[in-house]
């Protein structure tokens, strides 16, 4: 007995230990006795129950409510605490920066070493802490709050905590990344603001940022700052010392930028928090170059001046206004002379926008112009683009070298006018997606650096790049390299079958006949009667597999089966015997030629029905072809897969319990992800067989039609936009119909309808 | 009875409380520890519960971090002005260029862009001086300057120079090395501190430390070079090329091995590699710990200690199993048969196994730390290779396992058009070093990340062309754009075709019928003068005409199509419609194949009626007018003299420059079969066609375009297109294209 206890006082002390805390201690009490409780009778336990049988019921309820009552007990011990305190953090969430807590640095303490040039990844950081996961995502950890201020009581910063900072921290914070467990970060984030290195004491800072806690001469730190340097020479790196840290900064140059290390990041402009400035369509503005910036070198001045002159109104040049009252106002106005224009609302007015380096490379007003949808024109040698690792800044602006400045009108000039749009567009893009405040600048460049831990999981340049409009509209076809595969390996024949016997072996001698079929599966559909003998089965000098399904479902035959080794599949009814070898042959000399696409040979047609306002399928002759039936139809083996897994929506079970549209729904499947229209070739229109009567008829019925029309109408509403493509070719061989003897038509078999 | 039922009860529910306490406890500990842990040893250890809460929101105004008023860019600037402090940009460049130099050069301190800007950008190749001898890669890549449209033999003109001296490899042990290279170098008259030169290296540094120093001053030149660590790497300066072996073929190269995208995509190993493990001097301490991973399955890591004499001499406790296990496996069968392919760093950062496993489309896995990866300032590796850390050697096999099969299908298609846009020989290589300097000279006009990351590659997309994208043939998908839904015809009247204008003018009209047709552009060279004013037809769209010229500006038209040179094929409207499918290729009427004379051991051209064809004439094609530009300005001026002194070919040098884009044959729409007979009559051609000469000129021109482009780029199709009611039995009236019916 005593050990009994020992045993489970030592299991509930393990409870406690994962419980931690006093205030789980009291707990281990009970817990303890009932442990005990439960082992005493657990040794009994089995010699009682099969003599309760009759009693069950009873015992079972009995049991049920007991477990249920101890799930709400606990539930509520689990939560009650806990809602308390998250209301208690509530209720302190309004707090003062000013109850952070004070840290006096001793004057003697140490400071970092100035930032190594060296630096890469693989040198100066730290991936283990990163660790493996699943998720491909880094963990982030922001120091608390602290005020530090010298041997004196002068405060490091002038401004301390600043609001960008805050709200970059906090951004940080709430997002995926944030962990509160320093042990588990990837990367750690001071919450020392260093933004604007004109409010701080450089060396006290780095004295700070020494003292943290974690600090290991600054490995996997990361420092946020936009306005480096200083009078008079202005470095273009942040100047405190900061040994192994990163750096995220705006207006790194080519020699301080530690490419694969740092990050640029843009200079926040707290304008773009004020003024609202909707998005507006691409296209011609009044101006065509426009000089917004108010500190300009004289000799960038007057250049530009220059420019003006010999370009007249084409080109506008602003400065601030001299005889504005001073205020707040001021930084929201421009002047041309005695002419007063609203700033930012001005840079709307303009196809180009001069961003000129000032002292610093980073300027504000970059973020100001690509707000305003105006296409930068950059002058800053040296500069490196803010997040430069992931965007492509060619479709969004213009780099110029400085030198050039007096050349920038014609050179602007000769960018056509779809590129200038194309770039108003991106610009804005650009500006909205990781611009627009400091949670966007935060969030970027932790997912840039995320992308560099967790390579093989980087988000795409398309991701990085296209606007939505082009997600939305462009396609990245899964088959993209041009590709025309070697006849060899053949094609694989699926064939879908129910109880057809008859029909279904005679569509398997006709195909065996095909040289370059390369194996024959046959689909069999049926789970109430079994496929018919081996021995009765045709014999053919291919490879025949019958594979059994589970359900009668018609998706079945477009199941991505390993028994399909080829890439190219023959999808074929068990009914279509009319297709000839050399219809069968060169169909799939044409897949080769197009493996990307469906190939198949009666096409259709979807059209827009303007009195219904809906679509509408059609099977009458027409010059137009957007479908092809897959009653017989060579596709790649990918699209099996993509048809099985990937099909959106609901659209796979839209086509089960519909026992119909299955070609439908892959001809959408095939056009959305491609972008292309299939290929219909030779000239047959129908499935149509001399003895199949009315059994065919299915396609011809009005109502058969009618649930066609349902099934582009469904299918274009879950795909959000209607992918099928509409031509007017068909493939034929090179010399058919041609007045040439048949003999030596490679295809002379080919031709009826 | 009812006793044990109540103990029962109470067991049971004793029990679940236990459970759901210890399994409820779990996220307890997760944030009571965490919480102690916010504070992190420093001051605040004990704290307040709430400060320990994330980010807390403060209700305080904070101050901006840049007040406007005190805009402190702004401001100081102004401040220094007024000083006059503040030195001019101009001499602050200056300053830049007198600093940045050697180690830290880029382009804006040590590159002298005024030359490129006088004379475009022009390759200059210094001669061989007797006595110098070359290795058999180094004289692969000047002549792969020399035979390119860079070239220029004027220093004088040159915005770029490469030395004439071999400088592939500064590895002093090797018998290749270049010995008092740094005398010689010095010596050049043009050498001038190395500005504007371009150094190409493929080994540097030798055993034990394999260095990456070169042994001699470059100064101010930039390196294209192997196997360079970042820490060397001038980024926006240098160029890292890839390693490749003298065999290297110096033009063309093999294709890539992947000739279709089997599903699922996964191959027999997953991972595999076979190399040598370095006992002594650098580089093996990842290849040393590759056994951990080996699992003899799927997972294939081999290594052996046998290099060098004295291997024995060194060899450790595994030598003997992994030399016994290495040679159990062939390196060429895991090659091709693994989805991926580890590259680990060798005495130096780069090894042939990456170029190998590209062609292979065997996923590279990058496990060389600090490798700046070939032409990385372009090319976005991410799409074509896995980029482990020698760090995390361990996690690679369940990395590589987690990539999704859709991945491995668009990596394993990336390597593949990598391979063939930039590295399959040696010439594309050089080509590639080079379009990189001449995008950062001219950085206006450069290249997008797209263009040089998506078919058909950077060398072939030019931004000299156009800035948009759309107006090129390869992008219309990607951008979610189509092509301009018109066409310009270009209809090319050459003396003898014209004896009267009729045929001309009938033509003129005919075209001008067309829907899709935007303007028409007669190009003259006619010994007649023109038609008088009043004999032109009236046409709805703009006629221009032009005088005795050959060649039609590519920038003239907006349009996207252009419509070639004479005969009359009625089907314009079909044929338009049909290469708006394909904008990307020729879309033409009569075609015409090619084969391979074993006999001869050469190509054969034929114009006899085929099953297949590769090729379509250009007297009446439709093809995007960008194919114009690079026919002028990618080819080279000798394969263009030739096709101008012989008047015959530029069709089949046209088939071979869309084909070597595309890598698809062109397509060939429904056609007048008389063609032949009818142009016989009427057309300049009909004399020519007549000539046996003719036949055999087209047959050497073949072969002469073949040799230049280093393999054959021609493929053949078997189908035509045609409307998709041709010739069905059905009312002529239901159909769109009657006109082609009529044939």
């Amino acid at each position: 007995m005593s050990a009994l206890w020992r045993s489970s006082e030592r299991a509930a002390a393990a409870c406690v230990r994962a419980l931690g805390g006093p205030a789980a201690k009291w707990l281990s009490r009970i817990v303890g006795f009932s442990m005990c409780a439960s082992v005493k009778y657990g040794s009994r336990g089995p010699a009682l129950i099969p003599r309760m049988k009759t009693k069950h019921r009873v015992y079972y309820i009995a049991l049920f409510s007991v477990v249920l009552l101890g799930l709400i007990a606990t539930g509520a011990f689990q939560f009650w605490p806990h809602s308390i305190e998250s209301a208690a953090e509530w209720s302190v969430d309004r707090r003062s920066v000013h109850d952070a807590p004070l840290v006096r640095l001793p004057a003697n303490s140490p400071i970092p070493e100035r930032g190594d040039l060296s630096c890469r990844m693989h040198t100066c950081f730290n991936v283990y802490s990163c660790g493996y996961n699943p998720k491909n995502r880094i963990k982030v950890y922001i120091y608390p709050l602290q005020r530090y201020v010298d041997e004196l009581g002068t405060p490091i910063s002038s401004t301390g905590l600043s609001r960008e900072y805050n709200e970059l921290l906090s951004a940080i914070s709430d997002s995926d990344f944030y962990t509160d467990d320093v042990s588990r970060a990837c990367l750690l984030v001071p919450s020392i603001d260093v933004l604007n290195q004109n409010s701080l004491r450089v060396r006290e800072t780095a004295q700070a940022l020494a003292m943290l806690p974690r600090w290991d001469r600054g490995t996997n730190h990361l420092l946020f700052n936009m306005l480096p340097g200083g009078p008079p020479d202005y470095n273009t790196a942040l100047d405190v010392p900061r040994d192994k840290a990163l750096l995220a900064g705006g207006g790194f140059s080519t020699w301080t930028y530690r490419q694969g290390y740092d990050v640029s990041i843009p200079v926040y402009s707290p304008l773009s928090a004020e003024v609202d400035l909707p998005e507006r369509p691409p296209g011609p503005r009044r101006y065509f170059i426009l000089s917004s910036q108010t500190a300009l070198h004289r000799e960038y001045r007057g250049e530009l001046e220059r420019l003006k002159e010999e370009n007249g109104e084409a080109v506008l040049l602003l400065d601030k206004c001299s005889n504005l009252s001073q205020g707040a106002v001021s930084s929201r106005k421009r002047c041309y002379k005695s002419q007063v224009f609203d700033y930012p609302q001005i840079l709307q007015e303009s196809s180009f926008c001069v961003v000129l380096r000032g002292a610093r490379l980073g300027q504000a007003i970059l973020s100001d112009v690509l707000q305003a949808g105006c296409v930068p024109v950059i002058l800053a040698d040296s500069y490196i683009l803010p997040f430069s690792e992931v965007l492509d800044w060619k479709r969004a602006s213009v780099v110029i070298p400085e030198d050039k400045l007096p050349e920038i009108y014609t050179i602007l000039k000769g960018i056509p006018h779809r590129q200038v749009e194309e770039m108003q567009r991106q610009a804005r893009w650009f500006w909205d997606a990781y611009f627009r405040s400091m949670k966007a600048i935060g969030l970027t460049t932790l997912q840039i650096i995320n992308d560099r831990i967790y390579p093989y999981a980087a988000r795409s340049y398309e991701q990085w790049n296209n606007p939505p409009v082009v997600q939305w509209s462009s396609v990245n076809s899964p088959l993209f390299l041009p590709l025309i595969p070697p006849r060899s390996p053949g094609f694989t024949a699926v064939v879908l079958t129910y109880d057809r016997v008859e029909s279904l072996f005679r569509v398997i001698t006709e195909i065996s006949k095909v040289p370059s079929l390369a194996k024959l599966l046959v689909v069999w559909n049926n789970q109430n009667k079994s496929p018919p003998e081996e021995s009765l089965w045709p014999k053919i000098n291919v490879p025949l597999k019958v594979v059994r399904t589970k359900e009668n479902k018609l998706s079945n035959r477009f199941f991505p089966y390993d028994e399909i080794e080829t890439e190219a599949v023959l999808a074929i009814d068990d009914d279509i015997i009319m297709l000839t070898s050399d219809e069968l042959q060169f169909g799939y000399e044409v897949w080769r030629e197009f493996p990307d696409r469906l190939v198949g040979y009666p096409g259709r047609l979807h059209l827009w029905d303007h009195e219904m306002g809906k679509w509408k399928y059609e099977s009458e002759w027409t010059n137009e072809v957007s479908m092809v039936l897959t009653g017989a139809a060579f596709y790649h083996k990918y699209f099996n897969y993509l048809y099985t897994y990937k099909m959106p929506g609901d659209i796979k079970n839209w086509v089960d319990a519909h026992m119909n549209c299955e070609d439908i729904a892959m001809n959408f499947l095939v056009a959305n992800i491609t972008g292309k229209a299939p290929i219909k070739v030779t000239p047959r229109k129908k499935f149509k067989c001399p003895e199949c009567t009315a059994i065919d008829g299915l396609s011809l019925d009005q109502t058969h039609m009618v649930e066609r029309s349902e099934c582009i109408n469904k299918f274009a509403s879950v795909f959000g936009t209607m992918p099928l493509k509409v031509v007017e070719h068909r493939a034929d061989p090179v010399l058919y119909k041609d007045d040439f003897p048949e003999k030596l038509k490679s295809f002379p078999n080919i031709g009826s309808l | 009875m009812q006793a044990k039922k109540r103990y029962l009860a109470l067991l049971s529910a004793a029990a679940s409380l236990v459970l759901l306490f210890c399994l409820g406890g779990v996220q307890v500990p997760a944030t009571s520890s965490s919480r102690g842990g916010g504070g992190g040893g420093g001051p605040g250890r004990r704290r307040h519960p709430a400060a320990e809460r994330p980010w807390p929101r403060f209700s305080d105004p904070l101050p901006s971090f840049a007040p406007p008023e005190s805009h402190s860019d702004a401001a100081a600037e102004e401040e220094a002005e007024e000083r006059g402090a503040h030195s001019s940009p101009r001499l602050k460049r200056d300053v830049n260029s007198s600093v940045y130099r050697a180690r830290r050069c880029r382009m804006e301190s040590c590159f002298d862009f005024s030359a490129c800007e006088r004379n475009g950008f022009k390759v200059y190749v210094y001669p061989q001086q007797k006595g110098d001898k070359i290795s058999e890669s180094y004289a692969n890549i000047l002549s792969a300057i020399e035979g390119s449209r860079f070239y220029t033999s004027d220093p004088g003109q040159a915005c770029l120079l490469v030395l004439g001296l071999d400088t592939l490899d500064r590895d002093q042990l090797s018998p290749q090395y270049v010995h008092n290279l740094k005398g010689k170098v010095q010596g050049q008259p043009l050498w001038n501190g190395g500005r504007n030169h371009l150094i190409f290296n493929l080994y540097s540094g030798t055993w034990p430390d394999y260095t990456e120093d070169l042994g001699f001053d470059i100064g101010l030149a930039m390196l294209a070079k192997a196997s360079v660590g970042a820490e060397n790497f001038r980024p926006g300066f240098d160029v890292s090329i890839p390693l490749f072996s003298k065999e290297h073929p110096r033009a063309g190269g093999e294709r890539g091995s992947l000739r279709s995208n089997t599903i699922p995509p996964f191959r027999k190993y997953v991972l595999v590699f076979k190399g040598k493990r370095y006992l002594t001097g650098i580089g093996s301490d990842t290849r040393n710990a590759l056994y951990h991973v080996h699992n003899a399955e799927d997972v294939v890591l081999l290594t052996t200690c046998k290099h060098g004499k004295d291997w024995q001499k060194h060899k450790d406790a595994r030598c003997d199993r992994d030399n016994a296990e290495y040679d159990k496996y062939d390196y060429r069968e895991m090659l091709h048969n693994s989805t991926f392919c580890l590259v680990p760093r060798g005495r130096r950062l780069g090894s042939f196994r990456f170029l190998e496993a590209l062609q292979a489309a065997c996923v590279p896995v990058m496990l060389s730390n600090g490798w700046e990866l070939p032409f990385s300032e372009v090319i976005n590796w991410n799409t074509a290779a896995v980029i482990g850390d020698e760090r995390l050697l361990l996690q690679i096999p369940s990395t590589v396992r987690s990539i999704h099969q859709d991945k491995i299908l668009a990596l394993r298609q990336q390597t593949q058009f990598l391979w063939e846009a930039y590295f399959s020989s040696v010439e594309k290589i050089v080509l590639t070093t080079l379009e990189i300097i001449q995008d950062r000279v001219f950085q206006h006009t450069s290249r997008s990340s797209l263009m040089w990351n998506s078919h058909p590659g950077g060398l072939f997309a030019m931004p000299q062309y156009s800035v948009y994208l759309g107006d090129f043939p390869f992008y219309y998908a990607q951008l979610g754009v189509k092509p301009y839904p018109k066409f310009t015809a270009v209809i090319h009247a050459v003396t003898p075709l014209v004896s009267q204008s009729q045929p001309i003018l009938k033509l003129l009209t005919a075209v001008a019928k067309s829907h899709h047709c935007a303007q028409i552009i007669i190009l003259w060279n006619c010994d007649k003068p023109l038609p008088a004013k009043h004999r032109w037809p009236a046409t709805s769209v703009p006629v221009i005409v032009i005088e005795g010229e050959n060649k039609v500006s590519s920038h003239c038209c907006e349009t996207g199509g252009f419509f070639l040179e004479s005969p009359v094929p009625r089907s314009v409207d079909f044929a338009f419609t049909v290469w708006q499918s394909f904008p990307e290729r020729i879309v033409g009427y009569p075609a015409r194949s090619h084969f391979w004379d074993s006999n001869k051991e050469r190509w054969g051209y034929t114009s006899k009626w085929t099953n297949d064809y590769s090729m379509v004439l250009t007297g009446a094609a439709i093809y995007h007018r960008y194919y114009h530009y690079l026919y002028t300005n990618y080819l080279p001026a000798s394969l263009k003299n030739m096709v101008d002194q012989l008047a015959n070919c530029e069709d089949i040098l046209m088939n071979f420059l869309v084909s070597a884009v595309t890598k698809l044959p062109p397509i060939k729409v429904t056609q007048k079969k008389q063609y032949k007979e009818t142009m016989m009559g009427q057309s300049s051609r009909a004399s020519r066609w007549a000539d046996p000469d003719h036949f055999a000129q087209r047959q050497t021109c073949m072969n002469k375009f073949a040799s230049w482009f280093g393999t054959m780029p021609l493929v053949h199709s078997q189908m035509r297109l045609d409307p998709v009611l041709f010739k069905d039995q059905v009312s002529i009236l239901r159909k769109k294209y009657r006109d082609i019916e009529r044939l």
